[in-house]
């Protein structure tokens, strides 16, 4: 009888306080969808401005909730063990939150295009056809991008966090998709923006194939989802170690194809320079940062009594991968695909920290994770301020990417030209810019786990990398002004962002005391 | 409070000293906003950046009246303001020292660029370009504030590089003018010599303390090795010999005389150029654990104290005879500092007199161009005295103190390390005793030409006095020039005795046999400029001479000519062998590189084909071939 009481099923028990900036945001875009629909007739001017003001709201409550939680001290794993709250998710979550509302804000710029904004009217619509036509002349603006960018910040959220393998492929499928069409959204060129889309979404997918398959032999190995599970799997093992390896190859190649890791990298130029500039602002850095986090918590947590395995494998990934995106970046043309080139190299800057796997915070210099948390903030505010400022250089068709265009442009607008040459001199890690100190600390990260080699390598490729940046400063101050080009005028939604990012940028180069000593103090991985 | 602190003898920063860094950021900020904010600011930038410096001016005088009630062991004030970055064992602090040498710097910086700011006013009133002089006058002060105030070689050298930056675009600052740009390029150029000195001083105690601080490094010099310390003490000689024009490093100072004359009066005559001796004294534990490298400073000092008197004797050009007088000096200065502990508190003592002194007689010569339409040539002056009152004066107390007349400034300051020369050696005694005849020579023979004598006005040029914003800073600087020495003389030397380490010595109103001497030999000096300049008519144009002193002074020393010989055409002669090299060597090898990466690049751009099919492959074959390479490995 007594067996007949007991519970089928067990309700799981969820921390709402604790996964409250998630729920927050994920809120937000549910009512965000049912914008469109409900808010027609004389609503429908209101539309942007209902939309931007749940993206600010729930990303600015849900970033109070973090810090009020971090003030707190709550830590531990969530729902179930499928969340882990500790140090490095809340900085993630914070980072994410921040950089996704800056993002999230150059969506709304309509000056700069005339009064409409970057996305198409109506993105179902076929390119060319009448039904298109009639969206713009009518200017039948939909709103869906805003709530598809905050679906994607949950998911990152959740990606970030993921204790389990599975929740992990849940968070990656959630911001994945929206992006995928996010990318197709571009009002103009709209055939390059929706085969950016396209080749996003397939490449996409047959990584999700790699890591779900990875997944399967690394739960067939340990027998289970949790990371902290298959850490204690591996000092007694019941099967042999092909499938680990086998499984742990294919998990990375899932994870790394987000951080953009030579030979997953192949879509990034192409993703980047047909999506929507602000798409791929948004993209450059929060995609990033949320898989480098991910990837970080899967090989150190889960898989970190296998370190000696995949270091060499990550330390040869890290050098293709700076190598590629330097060396390529050199001969390009084009800002947008310069920048996903350079991308490219800092994919690799970050993966020496990596493979660094340097645990200990001795002394002042910061372990792995404190050096890639502060490398992807300083990396991000300058990244989101970048891609705003080349929204801005315009011909007659629109955006004008190409350096031809950005000839002279300090003779234009000496602001534009100013501020994108404080970002780019902290992409090539000039001293007294964030840049600096955050391949400072990668590279000191690199070298105490005992990688010098791989330190000589990643600084040759900065070297080679600072060429393409300061080109691009030459061009924009030395060059002849372009004739056909202009630089747009932009409202606040472009500037509050790109002050931000260029204050940050300069800030965390003078005094990168109070963020690096956070990052620190908020300590490791929880188990 | 570890070991270090309780040897530096400093206490925390509290109270007004945790606002000290207000000094430097006030200026700096004010220099920002003036270059930033364009024309708006044109009519009245120029009152903010008076008011940053006056501020500045007032919170350095409440830190020295806080200075001064406390007792001696509590006047050193160290604050970290914050850390840049650190990893290992080495760590980046930016942080500001107040101890009683940098306090009275950061006074006269701040006290004589308030008054030099104010005077230019009146003086750059109808300059296009006012508003960008004081913003780069902001920028010079805040500069040389950071030298003086970093409690470590990093900052300071910050400091030094910013005073630099701003000395050469003042220098330049009528950029229409060729010669303007040029001098501006040399100063520049030769300063990168003496910078390079710096640079090896701050590597090695990087190398060899993990720290530039003052503190660590004054800590760790005893232990350090003889040769080290040695080749510290000649790496800071050699800054200090670039920054303070002294000799070999001497040639930029004249042309440096381009610029705007309030800036040969701040940057040139009063703070920056004698940075070196600053130096030379914030080190003094460097140079006492080295023979050979305070020898060198004394040999310097000596050299340049009478080489600067030379030129001053034959140069016709107003502000050159002062910018030779002040390489002289700054000798002075210099030599006092190598002497030891008996010499740094003059060496200091010294500065600050000269400071107000020298600042006078330049803002005079400025007043003097004012009315001559900007003409500096001395033989076109004569009787200015009765025309311009106030100039007149004010320069005279100038006089009389640089030439050392009893109870002026000069007289307390100069004495002292002529005394303290004999005590060192006779030798060096006796060319400090000669370098202040020439001085009284060539000072006497400037006021004949200038404002005694007939007139020898050019045609259309009607003298008159300067309005009073320019006056009133010049009654300022010459009541200094009067009473400054005889009120620290009697205090100086126990005031700076914890921060300098000096070993105070008696002084008294009675002068010794040495004084006596000096008096003398000042007296004989000014009557030979008598004999030569006042008794007969100054011909308009420098008659022809044979005589090899003047020849030499006039050439300024061929100072240029010699550096042209030893340096430059050696220079272009190894540009050129290494330019041939370059074509056919190293061009070769990295044009080579240069096209082998765009080679590269153009290959990897091959690679991007824009087919999803064949990025699906390099991807699945990426991951096939780390899986294989992985087991295989495992497998081995």
């Amino acid at each position: 009888m007594n067996t007949m009481l007991m519970p089928l099923f067990t309700a799981p028990t969820i921390e709402f306080s604790a996964l409250a900036p998630i729920l927050i945001v994920f809120g937000a875009a549910c009512i965000g969808v049912l914008v469109d629909a409900i808010m027609i007739g004389r609503l429908r001017g209101w539309r942007d401005e209902v939309q931007m003001g749940l993206v600010i709201g729930s990303t600015l409550g849900a970033f109070a909730y973090v810090v009020w939680n971090a003030r707190k001290g709550v830590k531990g794993p969530l729902a179930m063990g499928s969340i882990m709250l500790d140090g490095p998710t809340y900085v993630a979550w914070g980072a994410l939150l921040v950089f996704g509302l800056l993002a999230i804000m150059v969506f709304r710029e309509t000056k700069v295009n005339g009064g409409v904004t970057a996305f198409a009217s109506s993105a179902a619509t076929v390119p060319g056809s009448a039904e298109e036509v009639e969206a713009d002349r009518y200017r039948l603006q939909q709103t869906e991008i805003f709530p598809l960018a905050l679906f994607s910040i949950v998911g990152m959220m959740v990606f970030a966090s993921a204790n389990d393998l599975l929740t992990l492929f849940v968070g990656l499928e959630v911001f994945s998709l929206p992006l995928y069409l996010m990318c197709g959204m571009a009002r103009r060129r709209r055939l390059v923006s929706q085969e950016a889309s396209l080749k996003y979404f397939l490449l996409g997918a047959l990584s999700s194939a790699f890591f779900l398959f990875g997944v399967a032999l690394v739960y067939a190995y340990a027998g289970s989802f949790k990371l902290g599970d298959i850490a204690t799997k591996m000092a007694s093992p019941t099967y042999g170690s092909g499938l680990l390896y086998t499984g742990l190859i294919l998990l990375a190649s899932g994870l790394l194809f987000k951080v953009g890791v030579v030979p997953f990298h192949n879509w990034t130029p192409d993703v980047y320079m047909g999506a929507p500039t602000p798409v791929t602002g948004f993209m450059a850095i929060c995609t990033k940062l949320a898989a480098v986090l991910a990837t970080l918590r899967v090989f150190y947590v889960a898989l970190g009594a296998e370190r000696w395995s995949w270091q060499p494998v990550f330390a040869t990934l890290a050098v293709a991968t700076m190598v590629l995106g330097a060396v390529a970046g050199l001969t390009q043309r084009d800002v947008k695909r310069m920048l996903a080139y350079s991308s490219i190299a800092h994919a690799g800057f970050l993966l020496t920290a990596v493979v660094g796997a340097n645990q200990t915070d001795l002394g002042r210099t910061p372990s792995s994770v404190a050096s890639i948390l502060f490398y992807m903030i300083a990396y991000g505010f300058a990244t989101i301020g970048a891609f705003a400022l080349v929204t801005m250089v315009r011909n007659e068709a629109g955006e004008d990417n190409s350096f031809a265009a950005w000839s002279g442009l300090a003779k234009k607008s000496p602001w534009v030209a100013g501020i994108m040459t404080v970002f780019l001199l902290s992409f090539a890690g000039i001293p007294l810019t964030a840049g600096f100190i955050g391949k400072w600390t990668v590279f000191a990260s690199a070298w105490r786990g005992g990688y010098g080699w791989l330190v000589v390598v990643a600084v040759l490729a900065s070297l080679v990398a600072a060429y393409f940046y300061l080109r691009l400063i030459g061009v924009m101050f030395a060059g002849e002004p372009a004739a056909k080009s202009y630089v747009g005028e932009a409202s606040g939604w472009t500037w509050v962002p790109v002050a931000i990012g260029a204050a940050a940028t300069i800030i965390l180069g003078i005094l990168p005391d109070a963020v690096l000593s956070m990052v620190s103090s908020l300590g490791a991985f929880l188990r | 409070m570890n070991l270090l602190e309780t040897l530096s003898h400093t206490v925390p920063a509290t109270g007004m000293f945790a606002n000290a860094w207000w000094m430097i950021a006030a200026p700096l900020l004010v220099a920002a906003f003036l270059l930033l904010a364009g024309r708006v600011a044109d009519a009245w930038g120029h009152f903010v950046a008076v008011a940053a410096v006056v501020f500045s001016f007032s919170i350095a005088a409440c830190l020295f009246g806080e200075m001064l009630g406390r007792g001696a062991e509590e006047r050193a004030v160290e604050s970290t303001l914050y850390t840049w970055f650190s990893v290992g064992t080495w760590t980046f602090d930016v942080g500001l020292q107040i101890d009683q040498l940098s306090i009275l710097f950061a006074m006269l910086i701040t006290g004589v660029g308030s008054l030099i700011h104010i005077y230019s006013i009146g003086y750059m009133a109808h300059d296009e370009r006012r508003r960008r002089f004081f913003a780069y006058l902001n920028l010079f002060v805040a500069a040389m504030l950071t030298l003086v105030l970093a409690n470590n070689y990093l900052i300071l050298f910050v400091g030094w590089e910013g005073v630099g930056l701003a000395s050469y675009l003042l220098i330049s600052f009528f950029q229409h003018k060729k010669s303007a740009a040029d001098a501006g390029v040399k100063a520049f150029v030769m300063n990168r010599v003496g910078d390079f000195g710096m640079l090896l001083a701050i590597f090695t105690m990087l190398a060899m303390f993990g720290s530039s601080k003052f503190s660590v490094v004054n800590a760790g010099v005893p232990e350090m090795p003889a040769i080290w310390a040695t080749l510290l003490g000649v790496f800071l000689l050699l800054g200090a010999c670039g920054k303070s024009a002294q000799v070999p490093l001497q040639a930029w100072l004249l042309d440096a005389m381009e610029g705007p004359t309030p800036v040969s009066a701040l940057i040139h005559a009063a703070t920056m150029v004698t940075a070196g001796v600053y130096l030379v004294v914030r080190s003094h534990v460097v140079y006492e654990h080295s023979m050979i490298a305070q020898t060198a400073v004394v040999v310097v000092g000596t050299v340049t104290l009478l080489a600067g008197a030379w030129i001053g004797t034959s140069q016709d050009d107003i502000k050159k005879v002062l910018a030779g007088s002040t390489m002289s000096q700054i000798g002075y200065m210099m030599l006092a500092a190598g002497i030891g502990p008996a010499g740094y508190a003059f060496a200091i003592f010294h500065l600050l007199t000269h400071g107000f002194f020298k600042a006078n007689m330049f803002l005079g010569a400025g007043s003097v161009m004012h009315g001559m339409h900007d003409d500096v040539n001395m033989r076109n002056y004569g009787a200015l005295a009765k025309v311009m009152r106030y100039t007149y004066w004010t320069f005279f107390c100038g006089y009389i103190a640089i030439i050392g007349f009893p109870l002026t400034a000069g007289y307390f300051s100069k004495d002292h390390i002529i005394e303290a020369a004999f005590h060192y050696n006779v030798v060096i005694g006796l060319c400090a005793l000669i370098g202040a005849g020439v001085t009284a020579f060539y000072m006497t023979r400037l006021m004949f030409m200038t404002f005694w004598g007939k007139q020898r006005w050019q045609p259309g040029v009607h003298p008159h006095e300067s309005p009073k914003v320019m006056t009133l800073p010049l009654v300022v600087l010459a009541a200094l020039s009067i009473v400054a020495g005889a009120l620290m003389n009697w205090w100086i030397q126990t005031w700076l005795e914890p921060a300098a380490g000096n070993h105070p010595h008696e002084v008294s109103l009675i002068p010794t046999p040495i004084g006596l001497l000096a008096i003398a030999v000042v007296a004989a000096g000014v009557a030979t400029g008598w004999y030569f300049f006042g008794r007969g008519d100054i011909p308009k144009v420098a008659p022809a001479s044979k005589n090899p002193f003047t020849l030499v002074g006039r050439n300024v020393l061929y100072g240029d000519q010699l550096n042209d010989a030893v340096i430059v055409q050696p220079t272009y002669a190894l540009a050129a062998a290494s330019d041939a090299t370059d074509r056919h060597a190293i061009d070769g090898l990295f044009d080579g590189l240069a096209h082998g990466f765009g080679g590269l690049s153009t290959q990897v751009r091959k690679l991007q084909t824009g087919y999803a099919r064949s990025y699906a492959l390099t991807m699945t074959a990426g991951v096939v071939v780390t899986a294989v390479v992985l087991i295989l490995a495992h497998l081995a």
